[in-house]
């Protein structure tokens, strides 16, 4: 054997990653600018599969990233912004030293600035990618737009914030894309469908933080910095698929204008603007003024088959779809000033009701109370003064858990004082097997057509469940059938021992021929007891890896299927 | 004053007043002090000052009384230099001939004029009738002193004054203050200036106020350099007009708005995708929330008490669900959820510094791991019930036996005894009481004689049972007395002994014993039944393995060097091999050349039993890690196949005769019988599948099933058990 000999850790996958510091000294980058430039090129660590191959033969904990992403960061102009930055920081400290005012002055106007514009192209080089990835930009934003001028992070991010959530809200309401909703203890989920993209986000109660002291609010500016640019490229995009104006303008001609006295009482036109927008009750101008939408219908081809079958279902979707859509239109509804206003207005708005307000609580207020039109007043107090008979007193959670059940409920679950029944995750598709909560069956049932009155098909349908959970019982108890028939088989011996005992104890034999029983030979028994122990006898011959994963797969469904039996016993 | 002076000269007590007197120890004291301490200018000062006060009363007053003066004195002690001079104001306004008086006395030297001893305590002087020396250098007497504590009493309870009569130490007399002068007290004590008519509040003079003034403040004339253009400036500017021209200066950035910010960045959708979006991992979506995150859950997914006890205990990591369900009966009771921030903050987290791999979730059938094997019910025939139990020993059955014909069975026990059976109706036709526990009994597979060994202690017994047709008893009595015949064997090595037996015992038929130098495990034959060979397991010597001659009635030791602990041996069936099972592996032995020709790893810890198929190509072993393995001697020294279908140690291996099956008895109580076929082909590796699991056993002392063997003609199964018991598996 000639040759060199070769070298250790030259070629092969030691060569395709690079370590953390490794990768930051190639860069010439401080720790918190490579971490901010990781966070905004979407640059984020490999685990490699042979991990001490990597790490040249030691086995300490390293974070890798792929060479190739490190190098495609050497050209990046971000990096050059970052360096001037520092310079910039530097200068300026050295003003403040000597005290030279001018210095600062001229300095700050000079601050330097990067756009990431080229950033988000370069990263989603689609649109559809961005809306796919827009679920946390939405999560963000709505997280800072609540927060206070408390210092946590710059005010004009806060702003923009705001001002980018309200534009996506208004979009989604123009667009009636929202699909479901869900009151958890965290905060409010939204769920979307936007260009056949399901967005989901979670919108924090209207409370002011206690902010945590262990939270990086560095890492969260950066990412904010990002997701805000996102934000703005897609809701531009979207706005202008809708024909509407971007930045969003209200529909001047609409008949739904807030008075215009209600504007004394702010300050400021630009933020009166945003807060009339903000209050989500007026719909928005379009650059073109169509009169309706033309609705896409389904093109008809000629199929056969499953094809066929798929078609209509797909048909009946959207119908059922259409009819979400238009859910609470020819509904007037009134929020009392104790329920969540933003998020309940939007709720109604996103499915074509008509809200309104009183007028102290927000801008934008479209009737009063005493208007006699309206349907359905929204109150989460025990009790109210004066009531009006020709409308209900509901709940918050009849809106939600309407929408969720995609059909209006009955309103009488939901009245003043009662107590209210479980809201239920709208996220949560039962497989077979899983447990259903009643409330879920209830409203299935409901969405079918059918009267809440006939609960006996519910029982059935439990009754169904409960039989396949016995199935799967009796499979269980079949591992242990073998086990049975002994002790049928001792027990026979037992009495054959006693009489034997009698024979030999008593002198006189009396012979007596006890009937024997017949056996019942359950066929479909002894062929299932068959085929479970074929089925333990293969189990035994399975190789060491296999049975470790059939084992451990076993365990999971039968964890699952106690959890299912015990959850409703409770 | 005045008037305060002429009653002060009147009354005098040397008792004072309480109040008076804090004060005026408190403003005494540091003055006390002074005296004492310096004569520092400042301190003279001030003592000038009020001297000069002191004296002015005394003047008006016609100095009549010294004492008084002195009084005067100490009570201004204590108040500033300012006081003094407003005093000084307010009494120069009062009398103007007072100031002549007052430079008249006024001398360059400071001390106090009516008494001349200066600042010292005044204590000095309490042995003298006098208490110092006027001007004139005459004494001072002290004023007589008749006032005693009654006196002094009286005075209090009687004299409306005492409450500001106050003593006055230099002079040594009591002066009662005036009403002005206790007024002074007061406003001073009130922290207020001492002249009544100060005004603290005047009217501010504003010189430099908002107003322009006609005439300016100040009346220079212009210079001429403000006629005149700067050059300096006209440099600077014309610096500042070149570095515009250059484009050095930039001029001030607009503010953006923003509102013009966004554009149509997917104007052009390229569908070229960069090969960074090929290896692109997007992050994964956060889970939705289920039911147990509701505002409002049904209840069954609220935690119990347990639950949540235990969801406390756990480390955050471990636990199931990161928050406690919580139920609140409207909407307007949620409060703000604490950790939001936090959430946030992980998934930022998550987002940059997880690393990122592709995992493929196993998304596997269960039903499809499980290997197809053909249907038990295709590989019959197999044992598949228990038909019969052979009961009578006492002690747990170690070893079993069927003769070659397959009409008896020999079982040795821990009882001492060797029974046999007739195997299809298991009575029991023979005991033989040896005297000691039975270890191993192995029936000689030769069909033509009937003789069986057993091994107990360190005995190896010979027995002719005489339950055969006559002629197999005459055989096989022949082939032990063709032994006699010979010469005695001397050549045997002389550990071991070759005995007949006599007496008692030969009517029982027990024919030959062998005596072991060590405690004999294990007695096998050799298919043609002549040669015997047995165990002595021992790790420290070579004599572990004895082959005897049965008809030469020789015995020899094959081995010369300790391999390891010799677990079980056995011969080939057709070939002159040899196995032997040490702790973990198995040596292959080629009797006639006499050498090792194989040696088999079984990845096992500890080798229980050994049986060889007929065929004599393949091997299984059982060991006590509860593991059976295949061996196919042609495929290689590794198992083939490692069966781990036992719970427990595996103790006994057998294969049948002539069936493809082979069971494994072991310590849980079971026997499982497999099918193993062997094919001629030697591309076919042999096909194992377990058949059927006997249960017939009852678990004692921790053991089960002792001994495995076959019928040699049956596809019937023998176990032994630790309960006393033999069953037969039909």
């Amino acid at each position: 054997m000639g040759g060199l000999q070769k070298k250790k850790f030259e070629r092969g996958s030691a060569t395709n990653y690079i370590t953390r510091n490794r990768a930051r000294k190639k860069l010439q980058l401080s720790l918190p600018d490579f971490r901010r430039l990781c966070i905004l090129k979407g640059i984020y660590p490999h685990e490699p599969k042979h991990k001490k191959k990597v790490n040249k033969g030691s086995t300490a904990p390293r974070t890798f990233y792929l060479l190739k992403d490190i190098r495609f960061l050497l050209h990046e102009p971000i990096v050059g912004k970052f360096r001037e930055y520092k310079i910039f920081v530097r200068k300026l400290k050295k003003a403040y030293g000597k005290t030279e005012w001018s210095a600062v002055e001229r300095l700050r106007e000079n601050k330097p600035t990067y756009k990431l514009d080229h950033i988000i192209k370069e990263r989603y080089p689609t649109f559809i990618d961005a809306l796919r990835d827009i679920d946390d930009a939405l999560c963000m934003c709505f997280l800072f737009s609540t927060f206070a001028r408390t210092g946590k992070c710059h005010v004009q991010t806060i702003q923009l914030c705001r001002r980018l959530t309200v534009e996506w809200m208004n979009y989604v309401i123009a667009s009636r894309s929202l699909r479901k909703v869900f009151l958890s203890i965290k905060g409010i989920y939204y769920q979307a469908e936007v260009m056949g993209q399901l967005i989901t986000w979670v919108v924090p109660y209207q409370f002011s933080h206690d902010h945590p002291v262990d939270v990086d609010y560095r890492v969260m500016a950066t990412f904010t910095e990002l997701y805000t640019t996102l934000l703005g490229f897609v809701s531009f995009r979207l706005y202008s698929s809708l024909n509407l104006v971007y930045p969003p303008k209200l529909d001047s001609n609409g008949e739904s204008e807030p008075k215009e006295e209600s504007e004394d009482d702010y300050a400021m036109n630009s933020e009166s603007y945003l807060e009339k927008l903000s209050a989500l009750s007026a719909s928005l101008a379009r650059v073109v003024s169509s009169a309706d939408e033309e609705e896409a219908q389904l093109d008809q081809f000629p199929s056969e088959g499953e094809d066929m079958e798929k078609m209509e279902a797909r048909e009946k979707e959207l119908k059922q779809q259409e009819a979400q859509k238009k859910l609470f239109e020819g509904l007037k509804f009134y929020l009392n000033r104790e329920v969540p206003r933003e998020s309940l207005a939007f709720v109604i708005r996103c499915f074509g009701g008509q809200v309104s307000w009183d007028k102290s609580v927000c801008i934008g207020s479209t009737y009063d109370v005493t208007d006699e039109t309206i349907t359905h007043q929204i109150i989460d107090r025990p009790s109210v003064g004066k009531q009006y008979i020709n409308r209900y007193y509901i709940q918050p959670q009849w809106l939600y858990d309407c929408v969720n059940a995609k059909i209006l409920l009955p309103v009488e679950d939901y009245f003043l004082g009662v107590t209210l029944p479980p809201h239920l995750s709208p996220f949560v598709e039962e497989k077979e097997g899983d447990y259903v909560p009643p409330e879920k069956l209830k409203m299935m049932a409901l969405q079918r057509g059918e009267k809440p009155g006939n609960e006996q098909e519910e029982d059935e349908e439990e009754e169904e469940e409960e039989g396949e959970q016995e199935e799967e019982e009796e499979q269980e108890e079949d591992d242990n059938g073998d086990e049975e028939d002994d002790e049928e088989e001792v027990a026979e011996e037992k009495n054959l021992k006693k009489m034997e005992e009698q024979r030999s104890q008593g002198k006189s034999l009396h012979v007596k021929v006890t009937p024997g029983k017949l056996k019942v030979e359950n066929k479909a028994r002894l062929e299932q007891e068959e085929k479970a122990e074929e089925k333990r006898l293969a189990i035994m011959m399975m190789k060491k890896k296999e049975k470790y994963l059939y084992d451990k797969i076993m365990f999971g469904k039968k964890r699952k299927v106690r959890e299912v039996r015990t959850l409703p016993l409770r | 004053m005045k008037k305060a002076g002429g009653k002060t000269a009147l009354k005098r007590s040397k008792e004072e007043d309480e109040e008076q007197n804090q004060i005026f120890n408190f403003n005494r004291k540091p003055a006390d002090e002074d005296k004492d301490d310096d004569l520092s200018d400042s301190e003279d000062s001030v003592y000038s000052g009020l001297e000069d006060s002191g004296s002015d009363s005394e003047e008006e007053e016609g100095s009549d009384d010294d004492e008084e003066e002195g009084s005067d004195d100490d009570e201004e002690e204590g108040s500033d230099d300012n006081d003094d001079k407003m005093k000084e104001k307010k009494e120069g306004e009062v009398s103007e001939e007072k100031k002549k008086h007052e430079y008249e006395h006024d001398s360059s030297d400071e001390e106090d004029i009516r008494n001349t001893v200066g600042n010292i305590p005044m204590e000095w002087y309490k042995d003298f009738p006098h208490i110092g020396y006027n001007l004139d250098g005459k004494k001072i007497y002290k004023p007589i002193r008749n006032k005693d504590e009654l006196d002094d009493f009286l005075d209090k309870m009687e004299n409306p004054e005492y409450w500001r009569t106050v003593h006055d130490k230099q002079t040594g007399s009591d002066v009662v203050l005036s009403d002005d002068q206790v007024e002074l007290v007061n406003r001073l004590q009130r922290g207020q200036f001492g002249d009544v008519n100060f005004n603290e509040c005047e009217p501010m003079v504003e010189f430099f106020s908002s107003d322009v003034m006609i005439h300016p403040v100040t009346n220079r004339p212009a210079d001429k350099r403000s006629f005149i253009p700067s050059l300096t400036e006209k440099e600077k500017v014309s610096k500042l007009v070149h570095a515009i021209k250059m484009g050095w200066i930039k001029p001030r950035r607009v503010e953006d708005d923003g509102r013009g910010r966004y554009y149509n960045l997917w104007a052009s959708e390229d569908s070229s995708i960069l090969a960074r979006h090929k290896m692109h991992l997007p992050a994964p979506k956060i889970p939705l929330p289920g039911h147990h995150e509701s505002y409002n859950p049904p209840p069954e997914y609220l935690f119990t008490d347990e639950e949540r006890a235990l969801w406390e205990q756990q480390d955050p990591a471990d636990r199931k669900l990161p928050f406690v369900p919580r139920k609140y009966s409207s909407l307007r009771q949620v409060p703000a959820f604490s950790q939001f921030i936090h959430e946030r903050f992980e998934r930022c987290l998550d987002l940059y510094l997880c690393p990122r791999q592709r995992k493929m979730r196993v998304n596997v059938n269960p039903e499809d791991l499980i290997p197809q094997l053909p249907k038990p019910k295709d590989l019959q025939p197999f044992p598949t019930t228990r038909s019969l139990v052979y009961r009578g020993h006492s002690g747990l059955v170690r070893s079993i036996s069927v003769s070659p014909s397959g009409q008896w069975l020999a079982s040795g026990s821990d009882d001492g005894s060797v029974r046999f059976w007739e195997v299809c109706s298991s009575r029991c036709m023979k005991t033989v009481q040896v005297g000691g526990a039975v270890k191993s009994v192995a029936w000689n597979p030769n069909p033509s004689v009937c003789l069986l060994a057993v091994a107990l202690d360190s005995v190896v017994l010979i027995l002719s049972p005489s339950l055969a047709d006559k002629q197999v008893i005459l055989s096989s009595e022949r082939l032990l007395s063709a032994q006699q015949e010979g010469e005695e064997p001397a050549e045997g090595n002389g550990s071991v002994v070759w005995s007949e037996a006599e007496g008692e015992e030969l009517n029982q038929g027990l024919r030959l014993k062998i005596q072991h130098p060590k405690a004999v495990h294990q007695v096998v034959w050799h298919a043609k039944g002549d040669y015997l060979a047995s165990v002595m397991p021992d790790n420290t010597s070579h004599l572990q393995v004895y082959i005897h001659q049965l008809s030469r009635r020789r015995s020899q030791n094959p081995f010369s060097r300790n391999k390891g602990l010799v677990q079980c041996i056995s011969f080939h069936p057709i070939r002159p091999y040899f196995f032997v099972a040490t702790q973990r592996s198995i040596r292959i032995y080629n009797l006639v050349k006499q050498e090792m020709t194989k040696k088999l790893q079984t990845n096992s810890k500890w080798i229980s039993s050994m049986a060889v198929h007929p065929g004599g190509d393949h091997v299984i072993c059982g060991s006590y890690d509860c593991k059976l393995s295949w061996f196919d001697l042609d495929l290689s020294t590794k198992p083939y196949k490692m069966l781990r279908h036992h719970k427990k140690a595996v103790r006994g291996v057998a294969y049948h005769r002539l069936y493809p099956l082979f069971a494994s008895a072991s310590d849980d109580g079971s026997v499982i019988v497999c099918h193993g076929t062997v094919y001629n082909d030697l591309l076919q590796n042999p096909l194992i599948v377990p058949v059927k699991v006997l249960r017939g056993h009852v678990m004692t002392h921790d053991l089960g099933v002792l001994d495995v063997t076959f019928h040699p003609t049956q596809p019937w199964v023998f176990s032994s058990g630790a309960d006393a018991t033999i069953c037969l598996f039909t």
